[in-house]
């Protein structure tokens, strides 16, 4: 294989599994925060208990997330010399805020979380975690701005020639506030929080099923679930905004989105079909008439780009853009559905047998739609890296042989085939053990001061 | 500010974050090393994971923000550098990411295989990096083979030189004796006993190793000695450095852990400076043609975005610098090993 297509699908395991954890992690951050606060304001133990339990399930996910995030940063640099080379001068501040603004925020206050519980106060225990949430939702803001200059540059002006060319920044919040960035980072955060409520409701819903920790598994089932059905609700908005800015500044990746092969006015949804990208037609077509044009433009007859607007060899894979960007979408609908029912279902959402299954089976599946939107936004930016300015196949390391990137491909593929294998394994110990039985009143351990 | 100011403004800059990073995970990664050689059976494993466990994570960002300061500040070095040591920062990348999980991992499971594999683990990802990252350094100060195109024309093995090997276990030494030292100040008894060995035995072989450095450059890279030629002044620095190694020894034999370790981290400080200093304003030499080499004139970000860069450090470093205090003041004293740690 060659070195372009090698350095793709390596970049697409490495971020895709890196992926996986700090979307969790931020929304399972905010619950423990709030959890913190419910303790703090009501001195129950239960709260004390949650906190405690919680923590050292983010504790394991966050590590994985730290390890896997380390190979994310220097592969810009390993894999992608062109591209860092013509982006470096706009794409590394925003890497470098990063980790001045959020990782050492997140990084110390997290030591403190895992090992201070008998060192600090309460109250400071409570900041730590609120540190925590607030350094890891900076970092997606950082790391978003990065990606986003990449879907949407702005702010550039172009400077040298052949392989040192490069775009020089013209003004730093124009490109930190490119088109994309806000609909992009409201849209994923809002989704993230989404994700950390989902995955505390569906593994308490674990215990209930199992007759297990009731009181525990109540009261976190709630938090979890109303986090959830919270975000749900911001879900469908953030997305919408984010599709009408990139109708506007990337129509081709819409169209591939939409499997919109021709330009036309009054243009419908399509809900579900098969894209057949050989006589440019989706079949089995389910869609909404004029509801595309509607939803982008408020204007049921306005006209939206097609695919026959862009050269052929600028068409974005459809189907890589497509089915990802329509299941999610599908998925969006059952994470309001579920969560919203369980609210609907007041107390009998603990004893709710099939509800509760619904919940625990659901539990990948906020992954998935994390994942599946990530998929989309980045095959739907194809053949570009910088949209409109480099292309990917353009954007690799000139000095490094394929079979250097071929072997490093196989070490992260069982390298993190092993710590995915590891960290199911722990987590479900630590779920099987449960959480510690609280201590009745005068004999909690000393949390004050030293 | 004029470019060429910022320029040499981010020169140091980045050689601070890079100190920073070999002070504060030097001892962490030295720890590591140490690890088999002071620590017997599980509760003194655990004893040292314990004494760093709080400080690992935020000591390696210094890192990770250095990688991204480079890429922001000088995007050619960060792209030429990355790409053409490949291998062995994937080498050193691998061994990261082992490590940061062992943390958290090893303690899970209470079977004496499953925690010997994680010691493994700890020991293996701290070495690497802790000699990887000397013959970085060792290759940065030698030079590299590099074309017009400001692309590294060598192989794997053409990092694998006599001088950067040597450079590479003079650092190796170094994160040794400094991790020693930190456990001499984290812990009590044996372990302690067993680290001030360590430490000074460490420190006998870092002044061996640096002296054989400094003999093995004067002949394979005396270009590295023009700028100590040029600006007599410059001595300072290594004097200032070999003091710093002096007070260290001192402190060690007066059994004064703390202070031993001040002069510890002010030692690696000066190596730096020794460093910083041999090569400005390269920040990567060529060895083929020095016209090639890149410098921080020729490989730096424009002025616009050196500004930016210079306003998030002046910003966000003082804050990290405060809380992160705060945080090694939280978990001051003797390490203990307790309900819900490591």
């Amino acid at each position: 294989m060659d070195p372009v297509t090698l350095a793709r699908i390596q970049f697409g395991l490495t971020a895709a599994f890196h992926f996986l954890y700090p979307p969790v992690s931020i929304g399972l951050a905010w619950v423990i925060v709030y959890m913190g606060w419910r303790s703090l304001r009501t001195g129950e133990a239960i709260y004390d208990q949650m906190t405690r339990f919680w923590v050292k399930v983010l504790a394991m996910i966050f590590a994985i997330g730290v390890a896997t995030g380390i190979t994310l940063e220097f592969q810009f640099g390993t894999n992608w010399s062109t591209y860092s080379r013509f982006v470096g001068d706009i794409f590394g501040s925003p890497l470098a805020a990063e980790g001045v603004f959020a990782f050492f925020l997140e990084s110390g206050f997290m030591g403190v979380l895992i090992l201070g519980r008998n060192r600090v106060s309460k109250k400071f225990y409570w900041f730590s975690a609120l540190m925590v949430a607030l350094g890891s939702t900076l970092s997606a803001f950082w790391i978003i701005v990065a990606n986003s200059w990449q879907q949407t540059p702005t702010a550039y002006q172009i400077v040298g020639e052949g392989a040192l060319q490069r775009a020089e920044l013209t003004n730093f919040w124009a490109a930190v506030f490119n088109p994309s960035t806000l609909p992009r980072y409201l849209h994923t955060v809002i989704a993230s929080i989404f994700s950390g409520g989902f995955f505390v409701a569906s593994t308490s819903a674990w215990y209930l099923l199992k007759g297990r920790h009731q009181e525990f598994a109540r009261r976190s089932l709630t938090a979890g679930l109303v986090t959830a059905a919270v975000f749900s609700l911001l879900i469908p908005g953030a997305g919408h905004f984010h599709a009408v800015q990139v109708a506007e500044t990337q129509p081709a990746k819409l169209a591939a989105f939409e499997g919109l092969f021709e330009t036309q006015s009054g243009a419908a949804m399509v809900i579900w079909g098969f894209p057949d990208v050989e006589n440019q037609t989706i079949r089995l077509n389910i869609a909404i008439p004029k509801l595309l044009s509607f939803l982008i433009d408020f204007d049921p007859n306005s006209t939206v780009t097609g695919l026959d607007q862009f050269p052929r060899d600028e068409w974005p894979p459809i189907a890589l853009s497509f089915y990802p960007y329509h299941i999610m979408v599908l998925l969006g609908g059952w994470f309001i559905l579920l969560p919203w029912l369980g609210l609907l279902l007041g107390e009998k959402r603990f004893t709710n047998q099939l509800f509760l299954k619904a919940l625990l089976y659901s539990l990948p599946l906020p992954w998935a739609a994390l994942e599946l939107g990530w998929m989309a936004a980045e095959f739907g930016r194809q053949p570009w890296v910088v949209y409109g300015l480099l292309k990917t196949k353009d954007a690799v390391s000139v000095v490094v042989p394929a079979w250097q990137i071929l072997l490093t491909l196989i070490l992260f593929t069982v390298v993190y085939a092993l710590l995915l294998a590891l960290l199911i394994y722990l987590l479900k110990r630590e779920f099987e053990h449960g959480p510690e039985p609280t201590v009745g009143a005068g004999l909690a351990p000393a949390q004050g001061k030293e | 500010m004029s470019h060429e100011i910022l320029q040499n403004i981010w020169y140091l800059l980045i050689g601070v974050l890079l100190t920073g990073y070999a002070i504060l995970d030097g001892f962490d990664l030295g720890v590591g090393v140490l690890s088999p050689f002071v620590a017997r059976g599980d509760r003194e494993r655990r004893l040292l994971l314990n004494a760093i466990g709080p400080f690992w994570d935020g000591n390696e960002v210094w890192l990770l923000t250095g990688g991204g300061a480079l890429f922001a500040a000088f995007p050619h070095v960060y792209a030429t550098v990355f790409s053409g040591f490949y291998l062995a920062l994937m080498l050193v990348l691998f061994a990261l990411i082992v490590r940061a999980v062992s943390f958290e991992f090893r303690s899970k499971v209470e079977s004496e295989g499953w925690r010997r594999a994680w010691d493994w683990v700890f020991f293996i990802g701290s070495l690497l990096p802790a000699l990887l990252t000397g013959v970085a350094v060792g290759n940065v100060m030698r030079g590299v083979p590099l074309d017009a195109q400001m692309e590294f024309t060598g192989n794997f093995l053409t990092l694998l030189n006599p001088f950067s090997l040597l450079v590479g276990l003079t650092g190796l030494a170094m994160f040794i004796t400094h991790g020693a030292i930190y456990l001499m100040v984290k812990t009590n008894g044996a372990v302690a006993e067993r680290a001030k060995r360590r430490a000074v035995s460490g420190w006998t072989v870092l002044v061996i190793l640096a002296g054989l450095t400094t003999g093995v450059a004067a002949v394979d890279v005396p270009a590295r000695f023009d700028n100590y030629s040029r600006t007599p002044i410059a001595w300072a620095v290594p004097i200032l450095a070999a003091i710093f190694l002096a007070v260290t020894r001192i402190s060690l034999r007066r059994g004064e852990a703390g202070r031993a370790f001040l002069f510890s981290a002010l030692s690696i400080a000066g190596l730096m400076g020794i460093f910083g200093l041999a090569n400005y304003p390269y920040l990567l030499p060529a060895r083929n043609a020095v016209e090639y080499g890149l410098t921080i004139y020729n490989a730096s970000a424009s002025q616009k975005t050196l500004t930016v860069m210079s306003v998030i450090a002046l910003v966000g470093m003082p804050l990290v610098i405060a809380y992160t205090a705060y945080i090694y003041y939280i978990f001051r004293g003797k390490a203990r090993v307790e309900e819900g740690g490591y």
